[in-house]
């Protein structure tokens, strides 16, 4: 009895906390995205009202105009920050990897007392607040920041580069941003690998190349996916970095959000943008779910 | 062999970490410049922390901000152990797809779209924007956090231990509490610390759901910020890094000794 009952509270505190703060807020944005403007707080004539009783429901259901969606079609500046977000979150990610990758791969060949140290240091960073993290490059790639001060002085370059405000900026922020994130699975996944394979596929005559991309990194795929999509997802809705490092030329849809929210106050519209964006991640995220489930079903 | 430390895997590690920790040294030391000019360097000076510190409406943010953090840092811990348990002990229960997809979900959603539900939310209900919807913000995504970390530390336990105290006449929940708690008590430090910062440093959320009177030192930050770098924001920054940095390795110190206590401990039981 009691079992049963510490079973149903611990179920059921987070599974209610999560529908009402999370689920239930979603339907709330589809519903507004359905409904019109109003000059008024808040600044929208509801569509749907739950308290109207069945056949209220169906004459409110009536009311419901798509006019926002068919806006965002019209307006070339909402699918093209869409295209221009995936776009951006994509190099990103690549980059990412880039980078990475051979910092997780040197971790986890590390001699084993190291490694802590290490996954600390990778840590720690995620620890430091994001807006410090972004707003520590604005000093270093203005015009008259350190990066042009040291290649000057270098003697690199005779004119100071423009990075700041430019989609390269953001490209900078999104990699050093979510870095951790992309090493901390891979790591996960690197380290657990054992060095045997790679031992049988030099007696079997590899070369340390050809081993590492017939073993190692096959088997470092699931790492990999991990690491990519907790980048991409986010980085696809990013609004602190386009607007701290990005220019007028960065078309970001986290961004356009954020601005047909506070700048215009058109909420039905950031409603139906925050709705396009969710079905565009809905792939990714469920694809994310399902690598999150495999590696927790691999601890067990 | 391709173990160890060659030339490759030196180069990557420096690399990376010089990467990852540079530019963050960089606002650090600049904090410390004597001249008004971010970037041109004039000599040294605290003068900056001694402006900052005067700042009554940065002070004032800081404390809304620690006072959040601190409420939503302990109630998404408890929420969070709890749905850790659940995915962890409990293999089936109706709707058991639905609550693993809501706890990874809001770790990769962005954070636009979560700010803007939840306000639409508050607003549905008719609750007024202020401190309260700001401590509720963070909430939704540090569980998601302290559920992920706390469930990986459940599931590389043994569940002997459990069912041994049970056996002995301890009620599940006494079992849990005498017993489970805290081996995994490690893993809930840490996702309350994480928890913590979070909410520190949660911007966008907290800029859908404040009101009047509850501006956090991330909204303060981010709105001087936009008008250009100034050397007492270098200052704060340099602050709140020193005091999560700091956070993070006195708990993860002192969760290290108390993890060797408890492994000989174990070693002297079993030997």
């Amino acid at each position: 009895m009691l079992k049963r009952l510490g079973k149903t509270a611990v179920i059921w505190l987070p599974y209610l906390w999560l529908a009402i703060f999370f689920l239930a807020p979603f339907v709330l944005v589809a519903k507004l995205s359905l409904s019109q403007p109003a000059i008024a707080m808040p600044p929208y004539i509801p569509a749907f009202d739950f308290i109207d009783g069945v056949r209220g429901w169906w004459a409110d259901m009536q009311k419901f105009s798509f006019e926002n969606f068919v806006f965002l079609t019209e307006d070339a500046l909402y699918w093209k920050s869409y295209l221009s977000s995936l776009q951006i979150a994509a190099i990103s990610t690549f980059l990412t990897l880039l980078i990475g990758f051979p910092l997780a791969y040197g971790m986890a060949r590390a001699p084993k007392n190291w490694r802590p140290l290490l996954l600390m240091l990778v840590i720690l960073p995620f620890w430091t607040s994001f807006l410090i993290r972004v707003y520590a490059w604005i000093g270093i790639l203005k015009k008259e920041g350190l990066l042009n001060q040291f290649l000057l002085w270098l003697g690199v370059i005779s004119e100071p580069l423009t990075i700041m405000n430019t989609n390269t900026a953001v490209y900078i922020g999104i990699v050093y941003s979510y870095l951790p994130f992309m090493v901390l699975p891979l790591y996960a996944n690197l380290e657990k690998q054992s060095p045997d394979l790679l031992e049988a596929a030099a007696d079997l005559g590899a070369t340390r190349v050809r081993a590492f991309w017939q073993v190692t990194w096959p088997l470092s795929l699931p790492g990999v996916v991990a690491g990519c999509l907790l980048v991409f997802i986010p980085a696809v809705g990013e609004f602190v970095i386009p607007s701290l490092l990005g220019g007028s030329e960065t078309l970001m849809i986290g961004r356009v959000l954020y601005d047909e929210f506070f700048a215009n106050r058109d909420w039905p519209v950031s409603s139906a943008v925050a709705i396009v964006l969710l079905l565009i991640l809905l792939i990714p995220i469920m694809l994310f779910q399902r690598s999150e489930a495999k590696a927790r079903e691999a601890e067990r | 062999m391709n173990r160890g430390l060659t030339p490759f895997n030196i180069t990557a590690l420096v690399f990376g970490f010089a990467f990852l920790y540079v530019p963050i040294l960089l606002l650090i030391i600049y904090s410390f410049n004597e001249s008004k000019l971010v970037t041109v360097w004039a000599g040294f000076s605290t003068k900056w922390y001694a402006e900052a510190l005067s700042n009554e409406a940065l002070m004032g943010a800081a404390w809304v901000t620690a006072k959040v953090a601190f409420i939503s840092a302990c109630v998404a811990t408890v929420l969070g152990t709890c749905a850790a348990l659940a995915l962890a002990r409990f293999t089936r229960f109706r709707g058991r797809f639905l609550f693993s997809g809501m706890i990874y979900a809001p770790l990769v959603m962005p954070e636009v779209i979560t700010g803007l539900s939840l306000l639409l939310l508050f607003v549905a209900v008719g609750m007024d924007r202020g401190v309260t919807t700001d401590v509720h913000a963070p909430i939704t995504l540090s569980k998601c956090l302290v559920a992920v970390v706390v469930q990986s530390r459940l599931l590389s336990l043994d569940p002997s231990m459990e069912e041994a105290a049970q056996d002995l006449g301890a009620t599940p929940a006494r079992a849990f509490f005498s017993v489970t708690l805290p081996i995994i008590a490690p893993a809930v430090a840490a996702g309350w610390m994480l928890a913590f910062t979070l909410s520190l440093d949660d911007l966008v959320i907290a800029q859908f759901n404040s009101g009047p009177g509850a501006t956090t030192l991330p909204m303060k930050i981010f709105s001087q910020v936009r008008v250009g770098v100034t050397p007492e924001i270098n200052a704060v920054c340099t602050l709140l890094v020193g005091v999560v940095t700091t956070g993070v390795i006195i708990a993860s110190l002192s969760l290290k000794r108390q993890e060797v206590k408890r492994q000989r401990a174990l070693g002297a039981a079993t030997a």
